[in-house]
């Protein structure tokens, strides 16, 4: 699929006296194994190469110049980026506040980014179209290579295009909307108000067409306009077109036009000569005979030749005009055939393929065309003026393209012409006499076109993040009443306090540990430890938070937050796929996650920020080979990574205990434990989150704080034993008005309640049956000393109980 | 000649008898038509509606002592149905116990709440149904209707299915999402699922800022909380309702006459009056009150009481429609029977001399192993000097005896049978207990008194 190409320079060097280097105006790059060219040129949207293959970078290219100062010197680019909606982080996509276009990037407006690139990486050129605000984007595209830009985005929020910036975007588009109104509005003119002047220059063309083949159009009822001036000779035409052109040429845009072509003229390289299409120039592909579908093509335009001699003439000095259409055609195939499968094929190879596309296009866009005439509602007409604006923008880019066409020979224009004329309204309804003039050539050359070009039928895309979500209740949960229930809130797990107590010494060591690798731009592996419930995973969600604030007031440089959990896994491997989908949005299998990640991290990305990745519960992504493991502490050892792991176990000698030594040794010495609650500790959390709250009594709290703190330590389970308290005291106190304070007898059932070995109850209540039974085993176990019996042996005993 | 005759016009006079006879009970039956119709109609209701107490575990019983339990359960439920409060609980009993009832009976109460029933979900996992965690997400999101949300992309990869089930419950939080129920049956088997991935999932969830749940887990182990990993553990609320089937015999009395008295909205109001009666007759019979309490004795667990009243009511028909205590003995001597005695009863001769010369076998090498041979030898023994009326046996008809009882599995080999073994070699032990031996002897057909005599004293033989 990949062919090597090879870039060049076009034209002389303008040496910039600032900067000791040469910059070029354009560039050419040469697909190996393939006669064409494609031209790039400074102020062009190109695509560039980045991680992914389907989506690659857009960028504006704003310098073109080689880089003298290495030894060898190089072909680099300053592009100004554009960005994606997948490559914008995904914890800042919900910014946006509605669904991306397909197609629609952003103005990527951070300073900060490398904008320097190697010139090779550059793919090809785009279409990129900038909409003002209120402006909507089209969806039902014919062309999926345009891409959109409505809105800014710089790291921090989205934001609408600036008016100047707008302007510059927009005059980029050569051939603006505003132009191509003035045209339609004089063909309007002279011609009936009802139709649209893309569609009457398909009709001009096809009646052109067709009478120089002189051949009967076929009928149609939907433009039954158009049929009637075929039945005309081909005289009376003629005046008509020409006044159509000439309207075109009288545009306003069009002197400018051709002052910048002559500007232009004079830098162009008679390389560029050998134009890619083969029609216009005799190239030895031509003379091939298996393109029959050429050479038919051309006796057909011979004829066209003889009837339209007279009118060269006329034509002559609106060749300008022409050539843009006839290079609107070539820009639309390029992006598609040059840009994504970097190979170009000749384009009248592919005309067949246009052709039936448009054949297969064709009775939705007559419908369009029937919905368009019919009520021209705002929708509709916006359409078409998004899709006559995009035509125009293919003009504006291949606008340096248009002068080499003045070499060429004249009588070859009209032919071609006519033909891309056509194609280049093709976002446009078309009619069926068009179509089945083209059906003749088409159907003889289907036999070979396949192989040449295969034809790309996009998949349809299902959403790619799915929201499910549970539905939501029909009524309002219930406010908290009484101050039992509010306490009762207020200790809940769930409940996230303003801030933590009694881990201040581990938040500040965490937290500078981060800031500083995030100042320092460099990476690092972090290992806390501890048993359940001491609040490790609230600390370090405590510090991200408070990172994430200073971020926002620009103390730290901007960072991204991942969190995984081992026990949210299925299989350790899944890891990655996690990773990669907070990362970036996408999907893939765990191998391939692995893969991306690693070259993610491990090479220099154009636009990264420092990631902090926080693994929880990281024994469980212990495997045979502990590869997983591996990888996570190996990253951030590569100084591109700039990635932070900061990673969370129960047990304290886990790198010791589980990790092979390599693995061990790549995480590093930077521990920290988190040691149990005291009983000190345990009351000013329940102090702290019961503040000015009057519900349990102070001895009571010091009661469970000690409880809990001589069995386990675990804040959870004092908070859970509170809770039950308050349920008791508010079960246990009648009137429900009057709710007493929780008191330590409360606290004691509760604890009763969780701790209590209910065994002895149990047996208390079993039956008389299973009471002996358990007697039979202790005195079995008497006899014999032993822990294990037999059945055999324990009847034995129980009959001669 | 003579008497031959006489004894036909005797046989016809007796049909004539017969005759008579028959026609009378077709004319009293006529008159008491209506009245049996609806006796019969009766007892079949009565069956059904019984039936259908014991086998269902039907709503409208009433809790038996659980009261406390029931009102700490509904107070949980409610607020996390109210107040979007997430909880955990476990309900720890042993069977038949009335866990499912508990919960059932809570669920019941809350759903009968407006407010309420329209705005909790509930999802019902069972350990014996939902075997691995990608089988219960898999029934989480289909309880849930998450399938609809989304289209084409349901049921993926487990690991799909489980980023996508935890991303939806993230989405919620506690004053505008739909609280969810679940009910765990058989906990302790998802305790045994890898990693326990689906309890830490459900009980992290019930401790942090997500969608209210509340999770409701019933078992019978009373170590359950052993069985959890601790960082499960810790996330769990360690709240736990025991029910324990604290009542004594008085209240088992006082629930076997609830449970076998007719309702009050029984149609024929005399008939149930009747009944009602005899239930309480019965109650108060002293071999009734003997066979309950043994009942009790065994079992506390009200299924198996069910299962006795079930076999009494099996019983009753239009001819017996009340039932007496001797129903209830015949129950409970069906319920405590024996299926292996009642094996060696169908044996044959042979196979019980088998039989009694592995116990003598067992006696003498204190359960040790036997093979065939050893067994065969001591047949033989016997044969040769005791025996009058077993027939000495060729050896492979005492071959096929023994790969019968291997087949009713009253022996059982020790190990693998491969195909080379030799079969006569293969060590075998006997499933029977002596005294089951003996009282299956005891009940024996027809069974000889010298094999009789053989296996009350071994020893003297040797």
């Amino acid at each position: 699929m990949k062919s090597r190409q090879t870039y060049s320079w076009v034209g002389r060097p303008l040496l910039d006296p600032k900067l000791h280097h040469q910059t070029y105006r354009e560039m050419s790059v040469k697909v190996e194994g393939c006669s064409t060219e494609l031209h790039i040129h400074v102020g062009q949207f190109v695509l560039v190469e980045g991680n992914d293959d389907e989506n690659p970078y857009v960028a504006k290219l704003v310098e073109l110049f080689e880089d003298g100062s290495e030894p060898r010197s190089r072909k680099r680019a300053r592009v100004q980026w554009f960005i994606r909606f997948c490559e914008v982080p995904v914890c800042k996509q919900h910014l946006l506040g509605r669904k991306p276009a397909a197609q629609e990037i952003f103005w990527y407006d951070y300073p900060a980014c490398d904008s320097n690139i190697n010139a090779e990486t550059i793919i090809g050129p785009v279409q990129v179209v900038a909409l003002a605000p209120d402006e909507v984007i089209p969806t039902d595209l014919k062309n999926e290579k345009t891409l959109f830009v409505k809105l800014s985005w710089n790291e921090k929020k989205f934001s609408p295009l600036s008016p100047e910036l707008f302007a510059q975007l927009e005059k980029l588009q050569e051939g603006s909307p505003r132009c191509q109104k003035s045209v339609e509005a004089k063909t309007k003119n002279i011609e009936s108000p009802s139709c649209t002047t893309a569609e009457r220059a398909v009709k001009r063309v096809e009646s052109r067409h067709s009478s120089s083949k002189s051949r009967p159009a076929p009928t149609h009822p939907v433009t039954p306009r158009a049929r009637k001036r075929l039945e005309l000779s081909s005289s009376p035409r003629t005046p008509n077109t020409r006044i159509s052109r000439q309207t075109s040429w009288a545009s306003p845009d069009s002197p400018r036009r051709t002052k910048r072509k002559a500007a232009l003229s004079e830098i162009t390289s008679p390389s560029k000569r050998s134009q890619p299409d083969g029609l216009q120039t005799p190239s030895p592909a031509r003379k091939a005979p298996e393109k029959t579908g050429e050479i038919q093509r051309r006796s057909c335009a011979k004829d066209d030749k003889k009837v339209s001699a007279e009118r060269h003439m006329t034509l002559r000095p609106r060749v300008p005009a022409l050539k843009t259409t006839v290079l609107s055609e070539e820009r639309r195939l390029t992006p598609t055939r040059g840009g994504r499968r970097s190979s170009m094929v000749p384009s009248v190879i592919l005309i067949p393929e246009n052709i039936r596309k448009r054949e297969a296009e064709e009775p939705e866009a007559q419908d369009e065309a029937v919905s368009s005439r019919h009520h021209t509602s705002r929708k509709s007409s916006l359409l078409t003026l998004n899709q006559i604006k995009q035509q125009l923008r293919f003009l504006g880019k291949s606008e340096s393209d248009s002068e080499d066409e003045e070499f060429l020979p004249a009588a070859e224009i009209p032919d071609s012409s006519s033909e891309e004329e056509e194609d280049s309204t093709s976002p446009l309804p078309r009619t069926p006499s068009g179509a089945s003039r083209n059906l003749r050539s088409s159907t003889k050359l289907s036999l070979q076109t396949p192989s040449k070009t295969p034809k790309k039928t996009p998949k349809p895309r299902t959403p790619h993040h799915a929201t499910p979500r549970i539905r939501s209740r029909n009524l309002a949960a219930q406010e908290p009443a009484s101050v039992l229930e509010e306490a009762r809130l207020r200790l809940h797990v769930s409940a996230v306090p303003e801030s933590l107590p009694c881990r201040e010494q581990e938040f500040q060591d965490i937290y500078n540990f981060v800031e500083s690798k995030l100042l320092d731009q460099t990476g690092g592996c972090m290992y806390i430890s501890g048993v359940p419930g001491t609040g490790k995973t609230a600390t370090v969600h405590e510090v991200i938070r408070g990172l994430q604030q200073a971020a926002q007031a620009n103390d730290v440089p901007p960072f991204q937050y991942i969190e995984v959990n081992g026990m949210k896994l299925t299989e350790p491997h899944q890891v990655y796929v996690q990773i990669l989908q907070k990362l970036t949005g996408q999907k893939a299998t765990a191998i391939h996650a692995a893969e991306l990640l690693a070259k993610r991290f491990r090479t220099q990305g154009s636009s990264q920020e420092t990631t902090v990745l926080l693994v929880d519960e990281l024994d469980l992504l212990w495997t045979q080979k502990q590869d997983v493991m591996y990888n996570l502490f190996d990253w951030p050892t590569h100084k591109e990574a700039r990635l932070v792991v900061l990673t969370i176990a129960n047990t304290m000698d886990l790198p010791e205990r589980i990790m092979m030594n390599r693995v061990s040794s790549r995480l590093g010495l930077t521990r920290m434990s988190f040691q149990p609650y005291t009983h000190s500790q345990l009351q000013q959390i329940l102090g702290s989150r019961l503040k000015h709250l009057r519900a349990f009594e102070d001895d009571a709290i010091q009661f469970v704080a000690r409880k809990v703190a001589a069995l386990s330590g675990d804040a959870r389970r004092c908070l859970d034993i509170c809770r039950r308290a308050t349920d008791i005291c508010e079960f246990s106190c009648q009137k429900p008005g009057s709710p007493g304070l929780v008191t330590v007898a409360h606290l004691l059932e509760a604890v009763d309640e969780m701790f209590s070995s209910s065994y002895i109850t149990a047996i208390k209540n079993s039956s008389v049956l299973e009471q002996s039974f358990l007697r039979a085993i202790l005195a079995e176990f008497r006899r014999s000393g032993l822990e294990e019996a037999t059945f055999q042996q324990w009847l034995v005993m129980f009959l001669l109980e | 000649m003579t008497q031959r005759h006489f004894q036909r016009r005797r046989l016809h006079s007796k049909s004539w008898c017969l005759f008579v006879g028959f026609q009378f009970v077709e004319m009293s039956s006529r008159k008491l038509k209506s009245n049996n119709l609806k006796h019969s109609e009766c007892l079949s209701q009565v069956q059904r509606i019984l039936r259908e107490r014991f086998c269902h575990q039907s709503l409208h019983s009433n809790l038996f002592g659980v009261q406390v339990q029931y009102k700490h359960l509904i107070e949980l439920l409610k607020r996390t149905a109210i107040y979007g409060e997430s909880n955990s609980v476990l309900i720890i009993g042993p069977r038949g116990s009335g866990k499912t009832m508990l919960i059932n009976h809570a669920l019941k109460e809350l759903m009968e709440v407006e407010e309420v029933s329209e705005n909790v979900l509930q999802v019902h996992l069972n350990g014996l149904l939902q075997i691995n965690d990608n089988i219960a997400l898999k029934e989480i999101t289909r309880q849930l209707n998450l399938e609809n949300v989304v289209g084409d992309k349901v049921f993926g990869s487990f690991a799909e299915n489980l980023s996508f089930l935890l991303e939806a419950l993230k989405k919620g939080d506690r004053t505008s999402s739909c609280p969810v129920i679940f009910i765990l049956d058989e906990f302790d088997l998802f305790a045994h699922h890898k990693n326990q991935t689906l309890l830490y999932n459900l009980f992290d969830i019930s401790q942090s800022a997500q969608t209210p749940v509340a999770v409701v887990g019933l078992t019978c182990r009373l170590d359950i909380l052993e069985l959890l990993e601790k960082r499960v553990k810790s996330r769990f609320s360690h709240r736990q309702i025991h029910l324990m089937n604290s009542f004594g015999f008085p209240q088992y009395l006082k629930i076997f006459k609830e449970q076998l008295s007719l309702p009050a909205e029984f149609p024929d109001k005399l008939f149930a009056e009747k009944w009602n009666e005899n239930v309480q007759c019965l109650s108060e019979d002293r071999s009734v009150r003997e066979v309950l309490q043994k009942h009790f004795n065994v079992s506390k667990n009200l299924r198996s009481l069910h299962m006795l009243l079930m076999l009494a009511l099996n019983r009753v028909t239009s001819s017996h429609p009340f039932m007496t205590a001797a129903d209830l003995m015949e129950a409970n001597q069906l319920c405590s029977m024996d299926s292996k005695a009642n094996i060696v009863h169908g044996l044959s001769v042979l196979e019980i001399c088998l039989i009694i010369a592995m116990k003598h076998l067992n006696d003498i090498y204190e359960e040790e192993p036997f093979n065939f041979q050893m067994v065969y030898n001591e047949f033989q023994k016997f044969v040769q000097r005791k025996a009058h009326s077993v027939y000495n046996f060729e050896k492979p008809v005492v071959m096929k005896a023994f790969e019968h009882l291997q087949q009713l599995e009253l022996i059982r080999p020790m190990e693998r049978t491969s195909v080379n073994a030799q079969r006569e070699y293969q060590l075998m032990k006997l499933l029977l207990d002596n005294t089951q031996i003996m009282n299956a002897l005891q009940k024996y057909p027809n069974c000889p008194t010298d094999v009789r005599q053989w296996a009350t004293s071994s020893l003297s033989w040797l």
